[in-house]
């Protein structure tokens, strides 16, 4: 598993991994946990750019529907193919090979995000 | 009302590890683990149900067989000591304010199951019309209890349910043994030393059964199921099964597909209102509803893997002509389905529709409900 107090975290309860100005995204194990089963994920292009604050696919399980938020603007460069055709990795290996997207960053920097520690805090969960 | 309640089987459910959700004012287990897997284990094998949240309501004298007539859309009074039946409790509108299971312990005996988020409005309603029925001289004879919280519910559900029940000792002096125990029926015995009713109903489109014992039996007998089906592959199973589950079954939902604004007919229930009774709360009200073009619930199917949900627009070409009501992946068949209200010109099955996802129109196609029905 990822070391995970080497990830940054946002507030719609995802997680950053920033290499270079390239970023991976997921989503966490609590939202994944929220979620349920992971039925159905719905990612943007390769080669499409996002906007920070902007809704850029979908995640669904059987009882509900989470959005995908980017957390920073930036071109599209890879998605993980392996999680649309088996979504369920989402729920098994969120922070790992449950990863969703990867991002070139437009700017320096990825804006506001949380530590480890502040999204448990935001969670109420446990490490 | 304070904050939410828990059932009696609170502290199993968290040693479990379950997730629990809101769900008509109580604090249910929505899942233990994997939902998905929960809803395979009861195709395949079998789950275990706490639905102990939902209200029961002992009928009892006399003329409870009339009166159930009078305050229910069917007829129950022919109904066999024994056996258990589907009904309505109808607004004098003809809307529905709830569905209920009723079961005849006796011949003056009855039992009504009805939703959790339903007790007050069945409650009231019961009463009131017991106070109708009985006249001003009092002469009928007819008493109504809301004995929810005495009582515990549990539903052991899947092909293997039998064998599981069989297989608990302590389930004891059936008047029936379950082989011999219909569908709608069910059978008084003992759980240890307490009373219990079995009734072979559920709401997953699978064989089970419902059991009904005190509440201060719960913990034991929710063990001694676990114990005796976990060799059968038997699961606990959370609400997020339950919903799919019935929902592959067609079975409706109270707040999805039944409302005060929905008269049986729309929803397919035609045949549980006896229209032919002397007398019947609703009665009049559904003389006045036949709007030819009131909307009808019908079946989705979609394609590929993104479900419509609750309150989503069904059109046909441009024009809308409905709504989902309930709607998901189908983890057995696999590919989306969903309950919608339409119109009836849409609503044959085979016509092609569209639902919009979000933002996006997606091909569906009328189906006849159930989607799914058990081999056996």
């Amino acid at each position: 598993m990822a070391d995970l107090t080497a990830l940054h975290y946002t507030a719609e309860h995802e997680w950053i991994a920033v290499d270079g100005d390239v970023a991976t995204i997921g989503i966490t194990d609590y939202a994944a946990q929220q979620l349920g089963d992971v039925v159905f994920v719905d990612l943007p292009a390769v080669g499409s750019t996002v906007t920070a604050g902007q809704v850029c696919g979908e995640i669904e399980s059987t009882k509900s529907v989470g959005e995908l938020y980017a957390p920073a603007s930036g071109e599209v460069v890879e998605v993980n193919d392996d999680v649309v055709a088996d979504p369920s990795v989402v729920n098994t290996d969120a922070f790992g090979s449950g990863w969703l997207i990867k991002l070139r960053l437009d700017g320096a920097s990825l804006g506001d995000t949380l530590d480890r520690e502040g999204y448990l805090a935001l969670t109420g969960g446990d490490a | 009302m304070t904050g939410p309640r828990y059932t009696p089987l609170r502290e199993r459910h968290e040693t479990l590890g379950a997730a629990f959700t809101d769900f008509g004012g109580w604090m249910m287990p929505v899942r233990y683990s994997s939902d998905l897997a929960e809803h395979h284990a009861v195709r395949q094998a079998a789950g275990l149900f706490d639905i102990s949240h939902m209200a029961e309501f002992a009928v009892d004298g006399a003329d409870a067989a009339a009166f159930l007539d009078y305050a229910l859309a069917g007829r129950l009074s022919t109904m066999a000591v024994g056996k258990a039946k589907y009904s309505l409790v109808l607004a004098e509108s003809g809307g529905i304010v709830d569905d209920v299971i009723v079961y005849r312990l006796g011949d003056t005996r009855f039992l009504v199951i009805a939703n959790a988020g339903n007790r007050d409005s069945v409650a009231q309603a019961l009463a009131e019309r017991a106070v109708d029925f009985r006249g001003a001289d009092a002469t009928r004879e007819v008493s109504v209890a809301d004995v929810s919280d005495a009582f515990a519910l549990v539903a052991v559900q899947g092909p293997a349910a039998r064998g599981i029940l069989e297989a608990v000792d302590a389930i004891a002096d059936l008047d029936r043994p379950l082989s011999e125990l219909p569908y709608y029926a069910a059978a008084q015995g003992r759980f240890g030393q307490w009373p219990l009713l079995v009734a072979r109903t559920g709401y997953t489109g699978e064989d089970g059964f419902e059991l009904l014992v005190p509440a201060e039996a719960a913990a034991d007998l929710w063990d001694a199921l676990l114990a005796a089906g976990e060799p059968q592959g038997l699961v606990p199973a959370g609400l997020a099964a339950r919903d799919t589950l019935r929902l592959e079954a067609g079975m409706p939902l109270y707040g999805h597909e039944l409302s005060l604004d929905v008269v049986p007919a729309q929803a397919g229930l035609g045949r549980v209102v006896a229209a032919d009774k002397d007398d019947f709360v609703g009665r009049s009200g559904l003389g006045a509803v036949v709007a030819g073009d009131a909307p009808v619930l019908v079946g989705l199917i979609g394609e590929g893997r993104r479900a419509g949900r609750a309150g989503y627009a069904v059109f046909d070409g441009d024009e809308r002509v409905g709504e989902i009501t309930s709607g998901a992946l189908s983890p057995t068949l696999g590919h989306p389905i969903a309950m919608a209200f339409v119109t009836p010109a849409a609503a044959e099955p085979g016509t092609a529709l569209t639902i919009d996802v979000r933002g996006t129109r997606l091909p569906v196609t009328v189906a006849a409900l159930p989607f799914y029905r058990r081999a056996h």
